[in-house]
């Protein structure tokens, strides 16, 4: 279990992180989703103690990382698949941290058996490709046995099998009951594999909920209609108590109807229709709606939110009071 | 975290790069082949010198000729022992590993200092040996007065240059500028202080000035220095225990 509260870190007048607080439970896929520059990273880099917070903690199982005896067996983690020397073979590199941790040499082995690189162990880690550097990070990240494991965007670089490769890998060790936390900037790569999601924006918590809930809360299905008989077409729905909601180019939006129903409303009416047809929107669409909000919020604090899809969309997120600094606000609480 | 785990980790770090090897080579063979080369010289200009010369011709320290060389590729192994960590990356990945920052780099320094005191005292007495030989008759003895203490000497003086640039480095990170500093500071600025009369008197406390009188036998005319050999020691190491305090105090409030 990891435990973030308060955590925050800023670089001189920015704010990289702010002010988050949640925990990363064991037993499941934990996906960390932002956009670039969300603070993903800093946030990690703080959990691992590289990074010093300026305000707030972060607890491995209730330990500061820094108090760990031999973290590695504690929690293990890909941060930058370039964190390693590259002159250095691969077996060597998980050699040199195998025993700063006290792991038995055989581990080495087992690891680079399980990421598939037996085969190059006694190659040097600068002919890697990007693929092969992931492999060799996870390798590192499995060494200690641990209860808690942390990837920074392991799929990039990766080819498609990979891709499988370590979502199965992440799911099977979830499944052992481990806590797996793992960051993304892609919705949809967290769709296949998180049970739970942190969502940030600007370095501030967004959502923190189960996969199955933004799903269900984000995922809004509607029926898209268009009719050259458009102002009839309004009032037969406005007389059966439909809402409708106008949306660019002439179409008309239903919002958790049911297709065949308005289909056999308008043949009653006899009105024309030039499209009938049932939507989802993306996920991706509403994490970018999210975050998108976070970054309108913070460029225009000032003056009132414009937000087109207020009310269709419950953000999982308190808003600070406008005009408030936030850092005034958590300490207050 | 034990220290002795974080030390083992070390020694497979150090041992598994090539640059320890090259870097350390290099110093080996230039501080012999210069010393030689140096003394072979010295040996035919010896009935051509003043008789104030002759007098104060020290066979011992003309043997340790070659560190002038030699000492830049022991700066290139302690700045690359310590700098790789940061150009490569892996300081991130080490100190997830060993987040003790202190027990990290005192293990690292220690490591790298055990192998570069054990290759410099080698150097040293191959270099003093060799260098006899090539003097013939002017030669000195490893059991004449305070000569097994220059030749002794002469290794620690190799092993602190690089325990000081591992020091610089640590505060430094970029392997590239801790040797842009270090080289031309040691290879050109300390010998022009030293040698130039208004500011002798404070060249004559730099690292590598203070701690190279160890190696002397022969004292040189008109030479009044505050300190003897090992007061000389004893201000280098001040130095190298000055920039490691420095790369610790740094390590230890930085952001990795």
């Amino acid at each position: 279990m990891i435990e973030l509260v308060g955590l925050t870190k800023r670089y001189g007048e920015k704010l990289a992180v702010n002010n988050l607080t949640f925990t990363v439970r064991p037993g499941m896929v934990t996906g960390f989703l932002g956009p670039n520059g969300a603070g993903k990273s800093t946030t990690m880099r703080m959990m691992l103690g590289l990074d010093r917070p300026t305000a707030g903690d972060v607890r491995i199982d209730g330990i500061r990382y820094d108090r760990l005896r031999d973290p590695l067996r504690y929690i293990g983690a890909l941060l930058d698949a370039k964190a390693v020397h590259g002159g250095r073979s691969a077996f060597n590199h998980l050699l040199c941290l195998a025993q700063s941790n006290g792991i038995p040499q055989r581990r080495v082995a087992e690891v680079l058996d399980t990421v598939g690189l037996t085969a190059v162990a006694r190659k040097k880690a600068k002919g890697f490709s990007l693929g092969m550097g992931q492999r060799l990070g996870i390798a590192g990240a499995l060494l200690g046995d641990p209860r808690i494991l942390m990837f920074d965007e392991p799929v990039n670089g990766l080819d498609p099998e990979g891709i499988h490769w370590i979502r199965n890998l992440m799911k099977s060790l979830a499944a052992q009951g481990r806590t797996v936390f793992v960051s993304s900037h892609l919705m949809s790569e967290m769709a296949l594999t998180a049970d739970h999601l942190v969502v940030i924006g600007q370095g501030r918590l967004l959502a923190d909920t189960s996969m199955a809930d933004f799903i269900e809360r984000n995922s809004r299905s509607y029926i898209r209609i268009r009719s050259p008989q458009r102002e009839r077409l309004l009032d037969v729905l406005h007389d059966e108590g439909v809402t409708v909601i106008e949306s660019g180019s002439g179409a008309l939006e239903v919002d958790g109807g049911k297709a065949e129903q308005i289909g056999e409303l308008v043949a009653q009416h006899q009105i024309v229709l030039h499209e009938l047809s049932p939507q989802q929107a993306s996920l991706e669409e509403a994490f970018m709606r999210l975050t998108a909000e976070s970054v309108e919020y913070h460029a225009h604090a000032d003056t009132p939110l414009e937000a087109p899809f207020e009310g269709r969309f419950e953000p999982r997120f308190e808003r600070a009071p406008e005009r408030q600094h936030w850092g005034e606000d958590w300490t207050r609480r | 975290m034990a220290a002795t785990q974080v030390v083992r980790s070390e020694w497979t770090k150090i041992r598994s790069v090539a640059s320890t090897v090259w870097t350390l080579s290099l110093a080996v063979v230039v501080t012999i082949a210069l010393g030689m080369l140096i003394t072979a010289l010295s040996r035919h200009e010896f009935d051509r010198m003043s008789r104030q010369d002759r007098l104060t011709f020290d066979p011992t320290y003309i043997s340790f000729a070659g560190m002038s060389l030699g000492q830049l590729a022991m700066i290139v192994f302690g700045v690359l022992v310590v700098s790789n960590e940061y150009s490569t990356g892996m300081i991130r990945t080490s100190l997830a590993a060993v987040p003790q920052r202190g027990t990290f780099l005192f293990s690292k320094i220690a490591v790298a200092t055990g192998l570069a005191l054990v290759v410099a005292l080698a150097t040293s007495f191959v270099a003093f040996f060799l260098g006899q030989a090539m003097l013939g008759a002017h030669r000195a003895s490893i059991g004449d007065p305070h000569v097994l203490r220059a030749v002794i000497g002469g290794g620690i003086y190799m092993t602190l240059i690089a325990v000081f640039s591992m020091g610089v480095a640590a505060m430094l990170r970029s392997p590239m500028l801790s040797l842009g500093i270090l080289m031309p500071f040691f290879f050109l600025i300390s010998n022009i202080l030293g040698n130039v009369d208004a500011t002798k008197k404070i060249g004559r406390f730099l690292p590598d000035q203070a701690g190279s009188k160890i190696m002397q036998v022969v004292p040189r005319v008109g030479e009044d220095t505050a300190y003897g050999p090992w007061g000389g020691l004893g201000i280098m190491m001040l130095w190298a225990v000055a920039a490691l305090a420095g790369g610790y105090v740094l390590l230890k409030k930085r952001d990795a």
